[in-house]
């Protein structure tokens, strides 16, 4: 059978797919986290970065089509997959149905992924596309002037001087709504504990698990998860309570100072 | 003194039982209670005393898949509250002893339940489709002929053992059971591992693990979700970590398969 037949239509081909798939996922999660941190220091960090990944043109939407592409496998693997499980397990239910060794976080891989898909459509929608609270989104916002060249790693994102939008003030604006960060903050929770048995189990799957180090990748997962979850717990909770106030200067500063019981309502232009 | 202390006085249970005359038929919980029962009787054992005392009322007997009743065969199939096989670890339905239970306890058996197993009648389950998996690849071909001198195919002595590990199961359909997805994965894993891990295997290794699988799905069974559920009732204590190996093995077979060159010749020997 072809290949990419068989991967699409066999049981192991489907799992494989959603393997590599959320595979993908945890590792374009794990940079975009690294990425957002810079929120925390001066506004040129996470602005010449943001306008680094703007300037990539082609090669930007080529990382978003391969990226949706990514969410969409994963997401058809997930439904076909439960749908034939379903159906397996016939027209009668046990009476009694005892959890023997499933971990908590397996038994709640559906509800875990619905919650986080529909983050990610919000979560798109918000600092993407600009659709929900579109008052504080980037294009809304006046322009920022770069004041220092911004390197990573001695790259070069974007030069002094250079107008840019101002992503510092989005995120500082957006999770100034409490309803927003709460619900950023469920939604990473859940994703954290999605990736827990998401990562386990993706070794197994692919094949690369046993006894010898199964123990020792479950802690990693653990770690992982437990450091991503905080990593990401950290944005919206430190603007939220006030941890991390807006640099003086930019426009998300004058606006929280107008403001001080910052809703979404009263940042609006 | 010892002998006394170890005896335990007979009890009285109340057996909940899944009653159901035939495929397609409604089926429904009986409740029967099951008295003076010895706690060094086995499940099935006490079960054939209930039967007895519902064939001399008239009554329609339980019926129940049993054989060997020593754990080899892989007949007996009851979920006894909640698990298949019952309590204990390691054991089929056969080996439970009745002293795993308590005076008034209530004991709810089921048959094991699964699409792909068909309920023939109240506990007795149709496991064919396993038979079917078997005969899509779980053997070696081997010429007729005189047999080969003993030991001129060196074997490591891991493989072996492993080899022997995954060839203690006993197709009893357990770990189907126990899957929340009804996935026969932990029985095909250890079938496809037993012959591919031993060197006379190697020949139809990628074959046999394509049209198992192929089978597998066929038959209607789910897939897996890496929950572990199968080896922690496994009688064998077969572990998930075929499952794996079946999995790798699986791939690597579908790439090969897709890349290999394709001979001339037709198939068959020569």
């Amino acid at each position: 059978m072809n290949l990419l037949v068989s991967l699409f239509k066999t049981s192991i081909g489907k799992k494989f797919l959603m393997a590599l798939t959320g595979l993908v996922m945890v590792g374009f999660v794990t940079g975009h986290l690294v990425g957002n941190l810079q929120i925390f220091f001066q506004p040129d960090r996470i602005n010449g970065y943001a306008h680094f990944l703007q300037a990539l043109g082609p090669v930007l939407w080529a990382i978003r089509l391969f990226l949706l592409v990514c969410v969409a496998v994963h997401v058809w693997a997930a439904v076909a997959l439960t749908l034939e499980s379903r159906a397996a397990r016939g027209p009668e239910a046990y009476a009694i149905k005892k959890w023997l060794s499933a971990t908590v976080a397996s038994r709640y891989m559906r509800l875990s992924g619905i919650v986080v898909l529909a983050f990610l459509i919000y979560h798109l929608a918000h600092f993407t596309l600009g659709v929900a609270q579109p008052g504080t989104f980037k294009t809304a916002l006046p322009e920022w002037k770069m004041l220092e060249d911004a390197r990573e790693f001695g790259f070069p994102l974007a030069a002094k001087g250079d107008v840019v939008h101002d992503v510092y003030s989005m995120v500082f604006l957006g999770f100034a709504n409490p309803v927003v960060s709460i619900f950023y903050i469920i939604a990473v929770g859940l994703l954290s504990v999605h990736m827990l048995h998401g990562i386990d189990s993706l070794f197994q799957t692919i094949g690369w698990r046993s006894a010898k180090w199964s123990c020792l990748l479950r802690k990693v997962a653990l770690v992982y998860c437990i450091v991503y979850f905080l990593g990401n717990l950290a944005i919206p909770g430190a603007i939220l309570t006030g941890i991390a106030k807006p640099a003086v200067g930019t426009y998300a500063a004058q606006k929280l100072a107008a403001s001080p019981a910052a809703t979404s309502s009263a940042v609006q232009p | 003194m010892v002998a006394e202390h170890s005896v335990k006085k007979n009890f009285s249970v109340t057996l909940r039982v899944w009653r159901q005359a035939g495929p397609n038929q409604p089926g429904k919980f009986v409740d029967y209670p099951a008295t003076d029962i010895s706690p060094d009787m086995s499940f099935l054992e006490m079960l054939d005393v209930v039967n007895d005392g519902l064939t001399k009322i008239g009554d329609e007997p339980i019926a129940f898949a049993h054989d060997c009743r020593e754990g080899i065969c892989g007949t007996c199939s009851c979920t006894i509250n909640g698990k298949p096989h019952g309590p204990g670890k390691g054991i089929a339905t056969c080996q439970v002893y009745m002293r795993s239970f308590g005076e008034g306890d209530v004991i709810v058996v089921e048959p094991f339940r699964a699409r792909a197993f068909p309920l023939i009648k109240d506990l007795v389950t149709n496991r064919e489709a396993f038979d079917k998996i078997q005969q899509a690849g779980g053997f070696i071909s081997v010429r007729t002929g005189a047999a080969p001198d003993a030991n001129s195919i060196p074997v490591p002595k891991e493989d072996a053992d492993l080899a022997m590990d995954a060839a203690s199961c006993i197709g009893c359909g357990a770990c189907v059971a126990a899957c929340k997805n009804a996935s026969a994965m932990l029985f095909v894993a250890a079938k496809v591992s037993q012959l591919g891990l031993m060197p006379q295997g190697q020949p139809e290794r990628d074959k046999r693990v394509l049209a198992m699988v192929k089978t597998m799905d066929e038959a209607g069974f789910g897939n897996c979700s890496n929950q572990y559920e199968c080896s922690a009732v496994c009688p064998k204590l077969i572990t998930h970590d075929f499952i794996a190996r079946m999995n790798r093995d699986y791939l690597a077979a579908l790439f090969r398969s897709n890349f290999k060159p394709v001979s001339g010749a037709s198939d068959g020997g020569a």
